[in-house]
């Protein structure tokens, strides 16, 4: 039904308004948000998103097929933005916040962006000027998360 | 598509499929309550269309009487109303009324469906024994049957049924109904199949018409759901859920087509402005007043979705899935409020927000009822979303409404409220009872300020409870955080400070920066509020240094600070204590000197730098630090200052806000048996445990101490760092503190604090520790050689070095050094002493006065301060003791020679070294010092005794084991007993020469005597030297003294080798003959008595020897007896001669063999061998001259060892056993005329190979 309804809409849309970074010990590596809305709102949310975060964390252990999968989904609605979060077997914690008028972004899509995430995290950790736990001002990082914030067309 | 009001089926749900009743009503009412009962009791499988997978159904039917009218017209599509199969019933069993009635009957009832196109039906004839009993002319049954099934069944035979008996409780009767229940079931699936397949292919034809023009989706979405009514009413509520959640999406897409540019003309319909919005309605099974709307086209956006939704909730909680919708009613709610904003439809303000409170809550209210209470506490997950949402929507209600301010609404707020509450309309009938139904709820919380307070604080604690019960923390904070701004907005602080105290901890904890600088600013204001100065200024000052905040916000906090302390109190000496860290970051402290260690009374800098966090320059009226001082320990002089580089600089670690912890710091720690220095145990130690372990405990955090703590003053006594009058500017700052050093030991630096006005900004803890030591010092006085090797025999210059410690050297004070004999002090007239400060810096330079008298040198020194050193050059001279080789001894200054020191003569590297003690008296103590020096001797002597036939030669070897080039002059051999008939006589060779390093000089001398030889010889052999490289050195005599004995040649050996008769020469490999004769030259003198062994035999005395021929390079194979004993008389020129055969083994000039000869011990004499100290070794006269410098060496070392033993005795005799003995002549005594003799050898004549060896 919906196959036969959907077309390629994608027309000027943000695609991510919000992208942290957060390390194991819950304090942010990085994080950035569209400066068009509130910086202190996203780190509000992404704040609070930590608890659904641990939750599907400590959730994850008991089924064990689900262990390797790092993409957490849709951590909690609200009626302005969708959070979704990935976790890296390091318990890096990364969260993209989506408007949630956003309705062209799918899932295949938020997962496949957070993959690029990760693979440019992973450049930075790699970096042996980069200091694990440091906040993260790699310039190739911060474009990886700029192509996602920009607006597609 | 008529539905009527008055069919309550509808309502109800509990709707069957229909299926009519024609014929005898009377027969079928008899058998109405069985069948309805029978026909569900077992499931049939239903095969699907579409490849959907087959089910298991349960059939229920709703029986009624055959009408016309229930029959659908063209076009109509309810399904819900549609008789899926008519049934007619007869039992009628004879002929006649069959022909008359009964056909007629079926035709007409055939007639009506065929007209309706229905081709469901079934006839059944019953069949009753009773009747049978009173018919007699009764045809058999089947032939009705037949008649029927001929008439009315062309080719289904199935459509007609016989029941037999139905009323009975026969086999045959259960029989019957099982196979008839069977075929109604299998008819039934089969109508389904057919009709539903035929409606959903006409439901499909129409979806795909929605692009065209006129197309509406109100009319689509009826139809769909009849379908979805129809799986309802056969239990397929899955199947029924999918065709809502069809209906869902298409809709959603239509949505999002619309806000994408691509609306549909029918989304008009749902554009308007929404005019009512009381909430879901999850009561009622089916909301008709709703369905209503939406069948004429009427329903709004939120009246469409509710309905959608509520159906969908009807249905999951049929499925037992009561979460899922609590899940999809969040996501629902959402997008409602997207999706009107999307299609931009115009709500009034607030309105959204009320739908929204009320819909939460009658979710909430819907699955309290249909779960229990342990249900619920399980699942809080799925629904505290819910009453959070709810509590957010209300606390904007009240903010519209103007319930939350202090004042309360105004005019403008009350005509706000009343709009929103015509919107609700009147309550529905279904909670009308209810005393706490969400539409009560909000009226009431909208009402009033004070019920508003009450409801919202209900919903809140509701929803942090809820969040904490599942450990969300965060999310609890956060409603925490917002009912703290409730509070503050109600000018409720004080309810309002914990909420933000615990929301403020948990972002400091987790260091997120910017929640923590908005909660700390709510936080500021509540303080204030509340009159908590402390509190507030702590929280000012964290604020001010805040660079996430505007350079106005942190100077307006800052300026709250600074007013406070300039503001002078009622209360005297009221001081607020504040954490250092939010005024400034420590970053270094260096210490001048870099050392960290200083003497007593020195000047000790320590420059602190720190960065200012404040965005203006404060004025801090004293920096300082409070010292602890340690009195010095003995033993831990030594220890390690952690975080102190060895550039005195301790580097404070950068308290960035994202680091949640202090670095961890390692070391590692060994731990040594004290017995044995063995590893007793290793590990790790964490250094700044307490750091982190107090870290961990969350209650006190480091960044707000609530409590100020109770050192804010320190005693006066207490040592300080100080500076006043400091000016912070904002950024890196430098402050230069002078430390106190007034005692010795440990000073560690514990606090710091800046006291700005009333305010004291304080660190409780300097971390990492910070120390220095001051040190008093005894005076010292060292001697250094300036070279690497004093070198005796030569002026050598020494440096004296005074470390004055804590004593200062007065006029007059002066060093009295002993004199000794054997180390002048060599008195040179420019000689300087030199002051240098502690670091190293040259303060002064002043000429040394030295008086030598007869017994002392004077030293006056000059005037030096404390902790500075003096140091000034002097030369000496070592003279070398003459006779090294017997007396080898330290020696004292005053001239005594110390036997017991012998062990401090070494021989280092090949040089002799002599230690020389220095006693001096030092003006600062009353001890004499007693220092030591050690000399070198460049020279080690040897000599040795040559012989030919009764000629003697002395030669002796003169090395030069220093480093230095020596010019040598004056060589001479004298003998010390001026014994007049014996003549020394040198051979040849200059009298000066250049002795290098490391290489030896020969000189040879004749001895010729007169008369007796002398048995012993006393000689000394001097020489002058003086070093080469410099050219107008004093020459410094150097003498060496010896003893010779047993001078003269008592023996002389004589050997021939003949070849074998007949032959000129000697052949390898034949025989030859060796005549050894072996001569006394001397009568036996006093000397020699006691060595040999005389024996008197027949008036002749003789003495044995014994000799032995050997032949070490393996030239000749000796044959037969190789030694022997003979017995010589004691007479001059008495010969012996012996006679052996040996065998040369190679061609050439061959070198004699070895013939030694030895004396001849019986066993009686004691077997101990006198030691013979100095007597020279060599027992072949000549032997010397083909040896080398390194053999001469090693003789050298072993006679030094003292151990001496006789060269050729083969074996050692073990001690004390009667064995006889051979002791071999002193070198002189024997004289071997063969030695360094050739004899010439042919090859043998047989031999084919010739040898030839190159060497």
């Amino acid at each position: 039904m919906i196959g036969l309804m959907s077309r390629d809409l994608r027309v000027r849309v943000i695609m991510a308004v919000c992208i942290a970074v957060i390390a194991k010990e819950n304090y942010p590596l990085y994080i950035r948000s569209v400066p068009t809305q509130g910086e202190l709102k996203f780190h509000y949310t992404v704040h609070t998103s930590l608890d659904v975060v641990e939750e599907k964390i400590s959730g994850v252990g008991k089924a064990l097929a689900d262990q390797r999968e790092l993409y957490l989904g849709l951590l909690y609605p609200t009626e302005d933005y969708k959070v979704y979060g990935y976790v890296t077997n390091s318990k890096v914690k990364f969260v993209i916040v989506v408007d949630s008028s956003n309705t062209s972004l799918r899932d295949n899509e938020i997962r496949s962006m957070f993959r690029k995430l990760h693979n440019s995290f992973t450049d930075v950790m790699c970096n042996p000027f980069y200091n694990p736990g440091d906040q993260i001002q790699s310039k190739a990082f911060d474009s990886i998360v700029a192509a996602m914030m920009v607006q597609a067309c | 598509m008529e539905i009527h009001e008055e069919k309550p089926i509808i309502y109800t749900m509990e709707n069957k499929p229909i299926v009519t009743c024609a014929g005898d009503q009377n027969l079928f009412t008899a058998l109405f309550s069985s069948l309805t009962q029978q026909l569900p009791k077992e499931p049939m499988e239903w095969r699907r269309s579409y490849g959907r997978a087959p089910k298991m159904i349960y059939l229920e039917a709703n029986f009624v009487q055959f009408k016309e009218d229930l029959l659908p017209k063209d076009g109509n599509k309810a399904l819900l109303t549609f008789p899926f199969l008519h049934i007619y019933w007869t039992d009628c069993c004879d002929t006649e009324s069959y022909k008359a009635s009964v056909k007629e009957d079926i035709q007409r009832w055939q007639n009506v469906l065929r007209l309706h196109g229905s081709l469901d039906w079934l006839i059944v004839v019953v069949e009753n024994d009773n009747k049978k009993k009173n018919k007699t002319n009764i045809l058999p049954r089947t032939s009705i049957m037949d008649k029927i099934r001929n008439d009315f069944c062309n080719k289904q035979s199935d459509r007609c049924v016989a029941l037999s008996d139905p009323l009975k409780e026969s086999s045959r009767s259960q029989e019957s109904w099982s196979s008839f229940l069977i075929k109604v079931r299998t008819l039934l699936l089969m109508s389904f199949t057919r009709n539903l397949g035929r409606f959903e292919d006409d439901m499909r034809t129409m979806r795909e018409k929605r692009t065209e023009p006129g197309w509406s989706f109100c009319d689509y979405f009826l139809v769909q759901e009849e379908l979805a009514f129809v799986f309802e009413m056969l239990q397929q509520f899955e199947d029924a859920l999918v065709q809502y959640d069809e209906l869902d999406a298409l809709f959603t897409q239509y949505v999002l087509n619309f806000g994408a540019g691509d609306g549909a003309n029918w989304l008009g319909s749902f554009c308007h402005p929404v005019r009512s919005w009381n909430g879901l309605l999850l009561r009622r099974p089916i909301d008709m007043e709703k369905r209503d709307l939406i069948q004429k086209g009427e329903a709004s956006l939120l009246e469409l979705r509710s309905y959608l939704f509520s159906r969908q909730c009807t249905l999951l909680i049929f499925l037992q899935r009561p979460w899922e919708v609590t899940s999809r009613a969040l996501e629902l709610l959402h997008n409602c409020v997207q999706e009107l904003r999307l299609l931009e439809v115009s709500v009034v303000c607030g309105a959204l927000d009320c739908w929204v409170f009320l819909s939460c809550l009658e979710v909430l209210h819907r699955i309290e009822g249909c779960c229990d209470q342990s249900q619920l506490e399980a699942n809080i997950s799925h629904t505290v979303g819910l009453w959070t949402y709810a509590t957010e929507k209300l606390k904007c209600l009240g903010e519209l409404c103007g319930l939350v301010s202090e004042n309360g609404p105004n005019s403008e707020d009350l005509n706000t409220t009343v709009d929103l509450l015509a919107g609700l309309g009147t309550e529905r009938p279904e909670t009308a009872n209810s005393l706490q139904s969400p539409y009560k709820k909000l009226k009431e919380a909208l009402s009033s300020v004070e019920a508003f307070e009450k409801h919202y604080l209900e919903l809140s604690h509701a929803a942090m409870e809820m969040y904490r019960a599942i450990g969300r923390l965060r999310s609890a904070r956060l409603v925490g955080k917002s009912l703290a701004e409730f509070y503050m907005g109600k000018g409720d602080p004080q309810s309002a400070e914990n909420f933000l105290q615990e929301s403020l901890k948990s972002y400091v904890s987790e260091s997120w920066s910017l929640p923590i600088t908005h909660t700390r600013k709510q936080m500021a204001q509540c303080q204030k509020q509340l009159q908590k100065m402390e509190e507030y200024l702590q929280t000012s000052a964290l604020l001010a240094s805040d660079a996430n905040l505007s350079d106005d916000e942190r100077k307006h906090f800052c300026q709250e600070i600074l007013t406070f302390s300039s503001h002078t109190s009622e209360v005297k000496d009221q001081r607020v204590a504040l954490s250092l860290s939010s005024l400034a970051q420590l970053q270094e402290l260096r210490f001048r000197p870099t050392s960290a260690l200083v003497h007593v009374g020195a000047a000790l800098q320590l420059e602190l730098r720190l960065c200012s966090l404040m965005p203006v320059p404060m004025q801090v009226q004293q920096l300082s630090a409070s010292v602890h001082f340690a009195l010095e320990q003995p033993g831990a002089t030594a220890h390690k200052r952690s975080g102190q580089n060895p550039a005195g600089t301790v580097t404070f670690p950068a308290t960035s806000p994202m680091s949640l912890s202090p670095a961890l710091e390692l070391c590692e720690i060994q731990e040594h048996s004290p017995s044995d220095n063995t590893l007793s145990s290793a590990g790790m130690i964490c250094k700044n445990m307490h750091l982190l372990m107090r870290h961990q405990d969350s209650t006190t955090s480091v960044d707000t101490p609530n409590t100020a703590p109770s050192i804010v003053t320190m005693e006066d006594g207490a040592q300080m760092l100080k500076s006043n009058d400091v000016t912070l500017l904002p950024g890196n700052n430098s402050i230069i503190f002078t430390a106190p050093t007034e005692k010795a030991g440990t000073y560690t630096l514990r606090q710091m604090w800046a006291a700005v006005g009333r305010v004291q900004f304080l660190l409780p803890h300097i971390y990492p520790l910070v120390q220095y030591d001051v040190y008093s010092q005894e005076p010292q006085l060292t001697i250094q050689p300036l070279t690497d090797n004093l070198l005796a025999g030569l002026p050598q210059q020494v440096k004296f070095t005074i470390l004055t410690g804590h004593y200062t050297v007065k006029k007059g004070d002066a060093l009295q050094m002993s004199n000794t004999d054997c180390m002048p002090v060599l008195n040179s007239s420019t000689c300087s002493a030199r002051v240098l400060s502690s670091s190293g810096d040259l303060i002064g330079e002043s000429v040394l006065s030295i008086q030598s008298s007869e017994k002392v040198t004077s030293i006056s020194l000059p005037l030096t301060p404390p902790y500075h050193t003096l140091e000034f050059l002097l030369d000496v001279l070592c003279h070398i003791p003459s006779c090294l080789a017997r007396t080898e001894s330290g020696r004292l200054t005053n001239g005594q020679i110390n036997h017991h020191s012998r062990s401090r003569t070494r021989f280092n590297s090949g040089m002799a070294v002599v230690d020389q003690k220095v006693s001096v008296d030092c003006p600062w103590s009353i001890y004499s010092t007693l220092l030591s020096l050690t000399f070198h001797v460049p020279f080690k002597v040897k000599h040795s005794l040559l012989s030919a036939g009764q000629r003697k030669f002395i030669q002796v070897c003169l090395q030069n084991v220093s480093d230095t080039n020596f010019l040598l002059r004056d060589q001479m051999l004298t003998e010390n007993q001026h014994t007049v008939s014996v003549e020394l006589q040198a051979l040849g060779g200059p009298t000066a020469s250049l002795v290098l390093s490391q290489q030896c000089v020969f000189s040879v001398w004749e001895m010729k005597w007169s008369g007796t030889p002398p048995s012993t010889l006393d000689c000394q052999f001097s020489a002058g030297f003086a070093p080469a490289d410099t050219s107008d050195a004093v020459i410094r005599p150097y003498r060496y003294d010896f003893m010779l004995e047993r001078v003269s040649t008592v023996y002389s050996v004589r050997a021939e080798i003949c070849p074998s008769a007949g032959e000129q020469h000697c052949h390898t490999g034949a025989l030859c003959r060796l005549e050894v004769s072996l001569t006394r030259l001397s009568e036996p003198d006093d000397t020699d008595r006691c060595d040999e062994e005389l024996i008197e035999a027949e008036g002749l005395r003789t003495t044995r020897l014994m000799y032995e021929v050997m032949d070490n390079n393996s030239n000749w194979a000796v044959c037969g007896k190789s030694s022997g004993l003979v017995s010589m008389p004691v007479a001059a020129m008495a010969t012996h001669k012996v006679q052996m055969e040996v065998m040369p083994l190679f061609a050439g000039h061959l070198p004699y063999p070895n013939i030694r000869v030895f004396k001849y011990l019986p066993h009686h004499t004691s077997p101990v061998i006198p030691p013979d100290t100095d007597s020279c070794l060599e027992n072949d006269s000549l032997s010397l001259l083909d040896k080398g410098l390194e053999d001469q060496g090693d003789t050298a070392s072993l006679r030094s060892r003292g151990s001496v033993h006789s060269v050729g005795s083969g074996e050692q005799q073990p001690r004390g056993l009667p064995m006889p003995k051979r002791e071999p002549f002193a070198s002189g005594q024997v004289f071997v005329s063969t030695q360094s003799r050739q004899v010439l050898v042919l090859p043998g004549t047989d031999d084919h190979v010739l040898e030839v060896n190159v060497t």
